[in-house]
Order: C-alpha cells, then structure tokens, then sequence
C-alpha cells in the first residue's frame, strides 16, 4: 500500500488527493484490516492498482462500490426518458400475449386440439407428423398439462411471428447495403452472445413485472438473431446470374425483391423461422422468472420448492413441444423446398 | 449502307477503385494495361472500343478469357457502368440515361441471353418466358399466350409446365432465348450463349438461332470464344485481346486478311474448307477449263470440292441468286485452304 502513498506524493498529488478524503462509508477490507491491526505497513507489497487499492492510498479515487452504484445511477437517469418511449410503443405487444393466452386458455379443448392438429397436416401433409402432434397434446391432456404446454405454446407463437414480422425486413435492409450489415452484425452477435438472464434486468427496471411485454420484448431479442441473419445470409447467396438477368429484364427493386430474392431465399428464411422458434422455446422458460405463464413456471417450482417430480414432468413436457415444434416447422420447410426445387 | 442500330465510340472501362483517376493515364499517357496493374492496382478492362453493329445483322464479339468480351457485352444495357466512353443506340446515349429511362431501355429495347441460363428456378417454364412482359406489367393473358407462342418457335410446347430443373441444358437455354424473343425487343444481347452446351446440341442451338434470325432480322450481338461458332453466324466479326480491338469486319474477309500474328494463330486451327465460301475466293474470269459444275455464292468450299469430287482439272461456276458472277479454280482453291505465311 505504501507503494501508491509514495507515487502519490511523488506526482505531486498529495493535495488533491486529500481534498477527495470523504468520511463515507469503509470498505469491508478496510474494516476488517483496522480490526486486525493494521502493521504490514512496512512490508513491501505492490497490489494491483485496482479502484479500492488506489482509494485507500488516495481518497480522491472512487471505490468500486462507486463505480457500480454510478452504473445504475446512470441507467435509472436515463430510465424515465427510455419508459416514455418504450412503454406506448411496447404496448401493442402486451395485448397481443394477453390476447393470445386468453385465445389458448379459454377456447374449450375439442375446438382447439382439432384445429391445431388440422394446421399441422395442412402444413407438413405429413401423415406421421400429424399423428405425433394429436398424441402429444393428447398425453399433455392426460397428465393435466394440456392448459401450461398451450399457454407456453402461445407464447411461442406470438413472439415467433413478431420475430419474422420484425426479422425479415431487418434481413432485406442488411443485405442491401454493407453498411447496414456492419452496423448490424455487431450488435447480433451481442443479443446473441449476452446471457439471457442479462436481458431480464434492465427489462425489469423498465417495465413492470406483472405485465406480458416484459418476456415479450425479452424473447423477441432473443430470438430474432437467426431469422435476421438467416435472411440477410439468403438474400446475399441468391445467384448472381438470376440477380443479372433480373436487371437486365429492366426489374425493379421491388419487383426483383418479391419476385426473385425473397423466393430464392426461401430455403433459408425458412431455416431461421425453424431456429426462430427454438429460441424463443428456450427463453419462455427461462422468462418464467418474470412471470411468463406455461410449463417454464412448473420448472421454475421444481427448482424452488425442491418439487422434484413437478420439475421434472414439465421439463419433458418442454422436451416433447420442441421435438413437435422442430418437426412441424422443418417439414414445412420440406415442402416448400420440394414445391420449388431451387438446386 | 445504312445507319448503325449501335455505335460504341471511345470506350473505355478501368476496374479499381478510383477508375477517374486512372483514366488520365490511359488516355494521355498511354500506360500499359500490365504496368497499370502493376503499379496503381488497376485492372484496364476496356481499351479504346470503337465499333458499330448493323440493324438487322448477326454482330459476333470474339475472344479468349479475360479479353473483355462479356465486360464489352454489359456496357450495351449498362449491367456495368463505363469510365469513359459513349454507347449509342438509335442516335441516342444510353449513358446519359436516367435510371426509369435505363430501366424501359432495358425492359422494351434489348433482351439478354445468358452462358448460364440465368432462368428463375422457382417458377415454371412459360413465367420464365413471359417474365420481360409481366416486369412491364402485361396481363396474364397476354403475357402467356405470347410466351407460349415463342416456346413453340423454339420447340418447347409441351414444356411449359415443367420447371427448368427438368430440362436439360439445350432445352433451358431455348427457355433463355424464348425469355429473350417474348420481350420482343430490337436488340438481342448473348452472352456466350451457347457455351455451356455439349457440341451437337451448340450446333442445333446456332442454327435454330440462324433460322430464327433469317425471319426475324433482329440485331444480335453475340459474344464466343468459339472461331467456329463465331464463323458461322457472324455477319461482322470483333476480335477482341487483353481489352482492345485487334481486328472487325466482315468474318471471310478476317480469314483471308488477317491483321497480325495473333489472328493469324488465331484463324490457323480452325478447318478453312468448312467456313469459308466459294464467294470469298471466286473470281470474276472466263473459265479457261471444263466447268464441273456450279454452286451458290455462300456455298462453302466443302461443297466446291465435294463437286469436283477429286479432279483438280477442272473449274467451278459460282452462281448468286442464280446467276453466275465468278469462277473458282481448283488451284485458287488448294492457295485459299492453307493460310500463306
């Protein structure tokens, strides 16, 4: 410690630092050094010149403890502005869920069940995948889990079409300008790489915990990351020999956009709608924290009252709603290839 | 005779990233293509193009790869923008063009071709086919009866509800041309059109373009690395290398006069008896020997020596439209099929 007094006083800043000398509160390390007796003062010791270490030798210096407490000061100054924006305009999202969820809670089974059956096989046309939807809900049904799996099913189904409503256009923007994509691609590799329990705080300073738009927003961030990357990736690998003969034909943009990159690209948007879908599967989950409805809560019960069986009963009932998932949507991914036939 | 549909003077194309500052010093300092590359990083793509494509007639581009031949092509509807230069169609600059202007050139003035088909995967043969019309917003009707009109003028009918996946490579280029003759444009643009096909099939394809041609008399700019191909259907012939025209007129005319040792090795690999025609090489005398036999002014000279049917003594009539103009002599003959050093 020593050490930085002396560098201190040598760069003829002694002064100042004693002007910073507050009478806030000690650090715990500094307590705890005062009780033990402070006497390695005339040892040789050369810490690392971390915050707490420079405080102690000059006062001036804020503390760690400062720096964290200066970050949340800044993120609530900026809070409010941030809430008049976001709130009015997120609104929308949260009527959507809460409408969602009233649809898939209270529509009576045996209009539901049929009807989502029925949009399988329209689909896929696939006799096998069919029958593994109708049996899983019905399994669902069984062991009374039928009203969780459709509540997190709606879930998914909310945030995955806002994914693709949002992701595509974003997709067409970045493939059309290297510019865009350089501005984009850094901040898809944050949403991507950001731990998914980080986008729950700042969420949870801006909106309340009790209403729908808080996993909304947190899902969609989550899992739009593929569907944009996966339409951007599409459009840029669509044959340049076709893209030619489209500007040689006097296309325009537009006509060229709908008429040949979006088609061509098919095969792969699609394979971001199927990731899409994964995603948000894995983030209603974890969005049960905030009180996303559905079989996350079971799970998060599990954990918390040690209900073993009740979190393990749910976490397959997660497990067999992604297999569904993943095969209804590649199946229709299938057909689509099969109907064009682009390679 | 008359006014050239297309008149390209001056063009010149400088790939890099500061093309402007380049031009300079081609155009005063006359730098090399190989220093310029050398030294400023600069690939000069066009050198000086100056030519003129008649309405009406077969123009064929030639040259090897990376002669600048299909960047050449590009410049006529603007897929690539020149450095300097001007193209003219009609009288008009088609690089003073805004880009609607650009665009309807491009939708109503030429069609393309393309070596690799360039066909929309997705949709079937008669869209494909109807697809310059329905750009310019012609109802489905229209549309479809006027592609399926030019199918069956390529020989496709019957395909029109398959995709182009199902066909092979000769069909799908028929698809291509189809696509190109439903715009029903002036200009016919082909980029090594007939390039990736197999030869039978390339040979069918260049006389079903020369059928088509005989009845349609648009202006077709066709671009080959073939001499024989470009041989047989090119009414006027640019040679092309590193950039730069080495030699253009009228192809026989190339063949007995070429301009220097490249076109010399050039036309040196090709069979002369096949591609040149007995009114390139008659002459307007008195037959002094018993004439064999008589054949038509573009006859070839296969012909000329399938009549003699071996005799060297004897001389040959040449007839245009029916009446004789010139005589070939078997020795003028044997002079014409190997190139003199």
């Amino acid at each position: 410690m020593a050490f930085y007094d002396k560098m201190f006083e040598l760069l003829g800043l002694g002064s100042w630092c004693e002007q910073g000398a507050s009478d806030g509160p000690m650090s715990m390390a500094a307590l705890l050094a005062q009780a033990q007796g402070d006497d390695a003062a005339d040892d040789f010791s050369l810490p690392f010149p971390s915050l707490d270490t420079l405080h102690e030798a000059c006062s001036a210096i804020p503390q760690t403890r400062d720096m964290t407490k200066g970050a949340e000061n800044s993120f609530l100054a900026v809070k409010d502005g941030l809430k008049f924006f976001l709130d009015p305009l997120t609104q929308p999202l949260s009527w959507i869920l809460e409408g969602a969820l009233y649809v898939f809670t209270t529509t009576p089974w045996w209009i539901l069940i049929p009807l989502l059956v029925w949009s399988t096989w329209v689909a896929t046309r696939r006799r096998g995948i069919t029958i593994l939807v109708a049996s899983v809900f019905a399994f669902f049904g069984f062991i009374d889990h039928l009203d969780v799996a459709l509540q997190t099913l709606s879930i998914i189904f909310v945030c995955t079409t806002l994914s693709v409503l949002l992701g595509v256009p974003i997709g067409v923007a970045m493939s059309r300008s290297d510019r865009a994509q350089q501005v984009m691609l850094p901040i898809l590799d944050m949403l991507q790489t950001l731990p998914s329990f980080v986008y729950l705080i700042p969420l949870i300073f801006l909106f309340s915990v009790t209403e729908p738009k808080l996993y909304g927003i947190a899902i969609i961030l989550y899992a739009i990351v593929p569907i944009i990357r996966l339409t951007d990736l599409g459009i840029r690998l669509v044959d340049r020999d076709v893209i030619e003969a489209a500007d040689a034909f006097g296309m325009t943009d537009r006509q060229k956009l709908i008429g040949v990159q979006l088609p061509l690209a098919l095969p792969n948007i699609m394979a971001g709608v199927n990731q899409t879908i994964m995603m948000s599967l894995a983030m209603v989950v974890i969005a049960s924290l905030v009180s996303a409805p559905g079989l996350g809560v079971l799970v998060l019960r599990g954990i918390r009252n040690l209900e073993l069986g009740v979190g393990l009963v749910a976490g397959f009932g997660i497990v067999l709603l992604a297999v569904v998932l993943d095969r209804c949507s590649k199946a229709a991914m299938q057909r689509i290839d099969a109907t064009q036939k682009s390679r | 005779m008359n006014t050239p549909k297309i008149r390209i003077r001056n063009l010149y194309k400088i790939f890099g990233s500061h093309p402007q500052n380049m031009l300079p010093l081609v155009l005063n300092d006359g730098i090399s293509k190989a220093e310029l590359l050398e030294s400023h990083r600069h690939v000069l793509g066009l050198h000086d193009i100056n030519t003129e494509m008649q309405a009406g007639e077969i123009s064929v581009i030639m040259g090897l790869s990376g002669s600048g031949k299909s960047t050449l092509i590009r410049h006529l509807n603007r897929l690539i923008e020149p450095t300097a230069g001007e193209i003219l169609l009609d009288g008009r600059d088609v690089m003073a063009l805004p880009p609607e202007d650009l665009r309807d050139l491009r939708q109503r003035a030429m069609s393309m071709v393309f070596q690799k088909f360039a066909l929309l995967p997705h949709q079937t043969v008669l869209e494909n086919a109807a697809l310059a019309l329905k750009i310019r917003g012609v109802d489905q009707a229209t549309r479809e009866a006027e592609a399926m009109k030019w199918l069956a003028r390529v020989g496709l009918s019957g395909a029109e509800k398959q995709h182009p996946y199902q066909l092979s490579g000769g069909m799908q280029q028929r698809v291509g041309i189809a696509r190109a003759l439903t715009a029903d444009t002036d200009v016919l643009l082909m980029d090594e059109a007939f390039s990736a096909l197999d030869p039978l099939i390339r040979s069918d394809m260049q006389d079903l373009l020369l059928e088509l041609q005989r009845e349609l008399r648009k202006t077709i700019i066709f671009i080959t690395h073939d001499l024989d191909e470009a041989l047989k259907i090119a009414d006027h012939l640019v040679i092309l290398k590193d950039g730069a025209i080495v030699q253009q007129g009228n192809p026989q005319h190339i063949l007995m006069n070429p301009a220097d040792p490249y076109i010399e090795e050039f036309v040196g690999d090709i069979n002369r008896a096949r591609v040149l025609r007995a009114g390139t090489i008659a002459r307007a005398a008195e037959p002094s020997m018993e004439i064999a036999g008589s054949v038509d002014w573009s006859d070839t000279l296969e012909a000329v020596i399938a009549l003699a049917a071996g005799r060297t003594d004897i001389t040959v009539q040449v007839a245009r439209q029916g009446k004789p103009e010139g005589i070939i002599e078997m020795r003028d003959l044997l002079a014409a099929l190997v190139p003199y050093k």
